[in-house]
């Protein structure tokens, strides 16, 4: 399986990479910002419209059997995907953002009051900062922050030092969407629980690159987004423990969270159910577990591997071209740089880059407060997948010597 | 001469170019040839939201016609916008109100520049239409 990422041949599972923009082969470069789809997902969903479609839970008839059970077989293979102790303790949500607004409406609202604390780090995504600071605004507690040292690693000790007896709630990215930092998890979530605090994982980055074991990390909530793992948009999971599931209140109501609905009183229906009111997503849930089929098949770390060659390179051509500022510099990191052409605006550079074919993201990446921290207005972010390839890489370094020359 | 014109003008020097990046030298050239604005004028209130690069422009209105300064911190951005003040600056609030903004697509840059950039350029000429209006409105009550 190695030899198809190192010789490329992975590709031709991937209908858009054999496009063409403005007349020059596409070099797909934002891979932080959505992945592409192999035909394999494509054809999943596609084929669930075409001759399974039936609404779940619901019907005794064989549709809608069929439809439930491919739908509660892919619960089955995310709960291994992530093993976590069962497949109650997966939740479908729309993503990432979905999965931690329910868990700060419901869990957040439960045991944050006034004067309580909740603390994420300096390089959160906007998604894992906005709903904490509406949920403190509402309870008026106070968002705590962990600053970020220059190389783009989370400041442990001062981590510890900002656990205390009013902190609800540790909120932290498990990889930096804009710096690429691996965050030692594991260690993190051991500190807080030594605090008695419990912890939730953005893992939005986290999952495609690395095998996950939320057991062996002991976080209390994972989320992730199906369509950054090579399956469809609008779909996300939320992993909780259990116990703690169980005790939060529902999020949205509405149909199939309920058990027995009278004008008078509802009772609410088990776990996972509880926490997906309305007709799910199905499509996408049967293209989540197309995607999760298909990368299991190449192994997560075979690909870790890859994008970590990747990575070394494309950071070693750039450093070899000179003028670059590198903003993420961390012992462990996922295939992310950002950088910036020294005097050169990163709008500017992307307006040249696209028109070379090549994707890559310019601004702040949803981390305003992480641009701030650095006294940058936004960088230049090439995030590599495992279906990159070297010469791509090539592609890149040749279209930023062109920036460079255009602007000097 | 007439905000027609320039545009024409304009329509006109970009049908010279074959290519994208003869396009972004020339915008490039602009951008970094011109000193558009004063540093006073490069404050929070001029800046126009919806660009993802920052862009400032101050208008200021004498004998009946309003002269618009600009700057941005991205030098294609900054091609672009002095585009926008060849063409507007220097005419009476109506002209201004009446003008058309297709050129946009005429000179390419609609196509060249993707929607969210593009808001960028649309942010810039509402915010010059606004200006247009705002001393239009102050005529009309002066009089």
């Amino acid at each position: 399986m190695y030899d198809k990422l190192t010789s490329g041949t992975i590709r031709q599972d991937f209908p858009i990479l054999g496009r063409q923009v403005y007349g020059k082969p596409l070099i797909y470069f934002d891979n932080a910002a959505t992945t592409q789809k192999p035909h394999q997902v494509i054809e999943a969903i596609s084929k669930y419209y075409y001759e399974d479609n039936a609404n779940v839970h619901r019907g005794v008839h064989y549709l809608s059997q069929q439809a439930t059970n491919a739908f509660e077989d892919v619960r089955k293979q995310v709960a291994a995907f992530l093993n976590a102790g069962n497949s109650r303790e997966i939740i479908f949500t729309k993503g990432t953002t979905d999965s931690i607004n329910l868990v700060a409406a419901t869990f957040g609202r439960m045991i944050v009051n006034e004067g309580d604390e909740i603390l994420v780090s300096a390089m959160e995504h906007h998604a894992n900062i906005v709903p904490w600071q509406m949920l403190c605004e509402e309870k008026k507690a106070h968002l705590k922050v962990i600053p970020v040292s220059d190389s783009g690693e989370l400041d442990l000790e001062a981590l510890v030092s900002l656990l205390n007896y009013r902190t609800r709630l540790l909120a932290i990215t498990h990889v930096s969407n804009t710096l690429g930092t691996i965050n030692p998890v594991k260690e993190i979530v051991a500190m807080a629980h030594s605090k008695g605090i419990p912890v939730l994982l953005d893992g939005a980055q986290g999952v495609s690159h690395m095998p996950v074991d939320v057991q062996d990390l002991d976080c209390d909530f994972y989320c992730f987004s199906g369509h950054k793992l090579y399956g469809p948009m609008g779909i996300g999971v939320l992993y909780g423990k259990e116990e703690l599931l169980n005790r939060m209140p529902p999020y949205q109501g509405g149909g199939e969270m309920i058990d027995q609905v009278t004008f008078e009183k509802t009772t609410y229906n088990e776990l996972p159910y509880k926490f997906e009111a309305g007709t799910p997503n199905v499509a996408d849930v049967i293209g989540l577990g197309a995607a999760i089929s298909y990368l299991s098949d190449i192994g997560v770390e075979n690909i870790g591997k890859w994008e970590s060659e990747l990575l070394d390179y494309a950071t070693s051509k750039l450093k070899q071209i000179g003028g670059i500022t590198f903003y993420g510099e961390a012992k462990h990191k996922a295939s992310v740089i950002s950088f910036l052409i020294n005097g050169i605006h990163p709008y500017d550079a992307g307006v040249i880059i696209d028109h070379m074919g090549i994707a890559v993201r310019t601004g702040t990446h949803c981390t305003q407060p992480l641009m701030d921290r650095f006294g940058i207005s936004g960088t230049i972010r090439a995030s590599m997948a495992f279906y990159n390839t070297r010469s791509e890489i090539d592609g890149l370094i040749k279209a930023v010597e062109q920036v460079k020359k255009m602007f000097r | 001469m007439e905000i027609k014109e320039t545009i024409d003008q304009i329509i006109g020097e970009f049908e010279n170019f074959d290519d994208w990046m003869d396009k972004y030298n020339y915008l490039i050239d602009m951008g970094k040839a011109l000193p558009l604005i004063e540093d006073k004028y490069k404050t929070e209130s001029n800046l126009i939201v919806g660009c993802q690069s920052r862009v400032w422009l101050h208008s200021s209105y004498s004998d009946g016609k309003i002269l618009f300064t600009a700057d941005s911190d991205a030098v294609i951005t900054k091609g672009i916008v002095f585009l926008l003040i060849r063409i507007f600056s220097g005419h009476t609030p109506a002209e201004i109100i009446d003008a058309q903004t297709e050129f946009i697509d005429k000179i390419g840059l609609r196509e060249h520049l993707s929607p969210t950039r593009s808001n960028g350029l649309v942010s810039m000429i509402k915010q010059i239409k606004l200006y247009a209006l705002a001393y239009k409105t102050q005529e009309s009550l002066e009089s």
